[in-house]
């Protein structure tokens, strides 16, 4: 056993599949002190210092295991007090509502909704885009934040989604992707950040937004708290 | 500004080993599956396919085991085909650490097993591959058919019909192979391309017969490709990942540069 105690990244198993690619990208950029579980436990993700909310698939089946399995108030009482970030689904599982499915209530952190681009969606000058956003595109940074050090305005993070996030509060919004419309890629407020894309599967940015967390003390700013 | 073009290279793995036949003949053999995965993630491939076309099934354990190293040390998205029939398949490979499977021949026999996989798995998931022939003479209405076993076995169905229906079943991509062009180096078949991209409202990857990258270009620009793959010329370092970005940035292609 080691003797210094290790800080713990819990990737949260809501029974929604393929976390692989999560863990091993988080394991990739983990330094020596820092220890990635994937679990279901709700007692294990009270007690991570830091907490990630993948998703994948459909949204009422999300919100649904989330429930069934308990994870709820542990997901709360992590948004409430350490660092947290929500992925793909996971950042549309954290607003009021969702289109999906016939509607579905979610998880209500961030004011606003889910909404679906259309089978007809159509780019600035009409052409015909297609759905699933399925692809690497440009996030470019409307704040700047922690999670975004070392990491270029405009890069390219690959995204599949075919649901997009309209926040109310827009100063809640810390990036943006264009794809027919500007739409919001990335939510933060305090020590919760989440984002539309796929870091894990984002090549070099991806890997390092996934370090930043990594060290991410969950505070919001860049201020001289180094 | 906006969503890049995707340049996919392919890794035919037959027994283990990265091959790449010529019209489905004539193996040439291009090295370990991981050490050429990622050698193409270091290039800037956008996104990579593995295809297993081991002939019998002893060797799903092998895929599995490939599929997981691949996926521990290149992180871009992983696409694995070859021999998917049953949600069991699928999960495994899922949980090995692919992306996407691609259901090929499975879906041509069963089109409910596509619908009963994007429901359980979610279609971002799903690739439908499709093995599309032309059968209409010169002169005639260009009409491509559905083949199965390597592009010896006609079906009788439509390929872009086909390609519709499996959007309907949840495909949420299409790869579409040309038989007549794969492993030719004479270019994609950009009519049929045209055809499938214009009729689906999902991406759809182009693929077979590329020998240089003004094809790539053709494929994106003519063919309307969200994405084009190619096996043997970056196999056999004719051309890098890097030179094809380069060419089709120069093409006036939105790249991941």
């Amino acid at each position: 056993m080691n003797d210094v105690k290790k800080s713990v990244v819990a990737v949260i198993d809501y029974g929604m599949g393929n976390l692989h690619s999560v863990a091993k990208a988080l394991e990739f950029v983990a330094d020596e002190n820092t220890q990635v579980v994937v679990t279901s436990d709700p007692a294990v993700i009270d007690a991570a210092d830091r907490v990630l909310l993948p998703g994948v698939g459909a949204i009422r089946d999300c919100i649904g295991e989330m429930y069934d399995a308990g994870l709820v108030p542990s997901i709360r009482k992590a948004m409430a007090e350490k660092p947290f970030l929500a992925i793909c689904v996971g950042i549309q599982s954290l607003m009021s509502h969702s289109e999906e499915n016939g509607g579905v209530d979610c998880l209500d952190h961030f004011k606003g909704n889910a909404l679906f681009f259309g089978e007809q969606h159509k780019d600035h000058d009409g052409s015909k885009l297609k759905v699933p956003h399925m692809g690497w595109n440009q996030v470019k940074h409307t704040i700047d934040h922690p999670l975004w050090k070392g990491i270029p305005d405009n890069a390219r993070f690959y995204f599949v989604h075919s649901f997009y996030v309209v926040p109310e509060n827009k100063s809640e919004v810390a990036g943006t992707c264009d794809y027919g419309l500007e739409f919001c890629v990335a939510l933060s407020r305090n020590n919760v950040f989440a984002v539309q894309f796929h870091p894990e599967k984002s090549h070099k940015d991806g890997l390092q937004l996934y370090k930043n967390f990594i060290h991410w003390d969950g505070k919001p700013s860049l201020a001289n708290n180094d | 500004m906006g969503l890049a073009k995707r340049i996919i290279p392919c890794l035919d793995v037959d027994n283990g080993r990265v091959v790449k036949g010529v019209q489905f003949l004539d193996i040439r053999d291009a090295g370990d599956p991981v050490e050429v995965a990622k050698r193409y993630n270091e290039q800037g491939a956008d996104e990579i396919t593995f295809l297993d076309i081991t002939a019998s099934s002893d060797d799903r354990a092998t895929t599995v085991h490939m599929v997981e190293a691949i996926a521990s040390q290149v992180f871009i998205p992983l696409t694995v085909g070859g021999g998917i029939r049953t949600c069991e398949d699928i999960r495994r490979m899922l949980n090995a650490g692919a992306d996407k499977v691609g259901i090929n021949t499975a879906a041509v026999f069963n089109p409910e097993f596509v619908r009963e996989a994007a429901q359980r798995f979610g279609s971002q998931c799903i690739v439908v591959a499709i093995d599309a022939k032309k059968v209409s003479a010169e002169g005639e209405t260009d009409k491509w058919e559905i083949f199965t076993h390597g592009g010896r076995k006609p079906t009788g169905l439509d390929a872009v019909e086909w390609a519709k229906k499996m959007v309907e079943y949840g495909a949420g991509e299409i790869l579409l192979t040309s038989m007549d062009r794969d492993g030719t180096k004479n270019g994609f078949d950009l009519g049929v391309t045209r055809a499938i991209s214009e009729a689906v409202h999902v991406p759809v990857i182009a693929s077979g017969g590329v020998g240089n990258l003004d094809h790539l270009v053709d494929g994106v620009l003519e063919g309307k490709a969200d994405a084009v793959l190619a096996a043997s010329i970056f196999h056999f370092g004719e051309y890098s990942i890097q030179q094809a970005k380069d060419r089709m940035s120069d093409a006036g292609i939105e790249m991941r540069l």
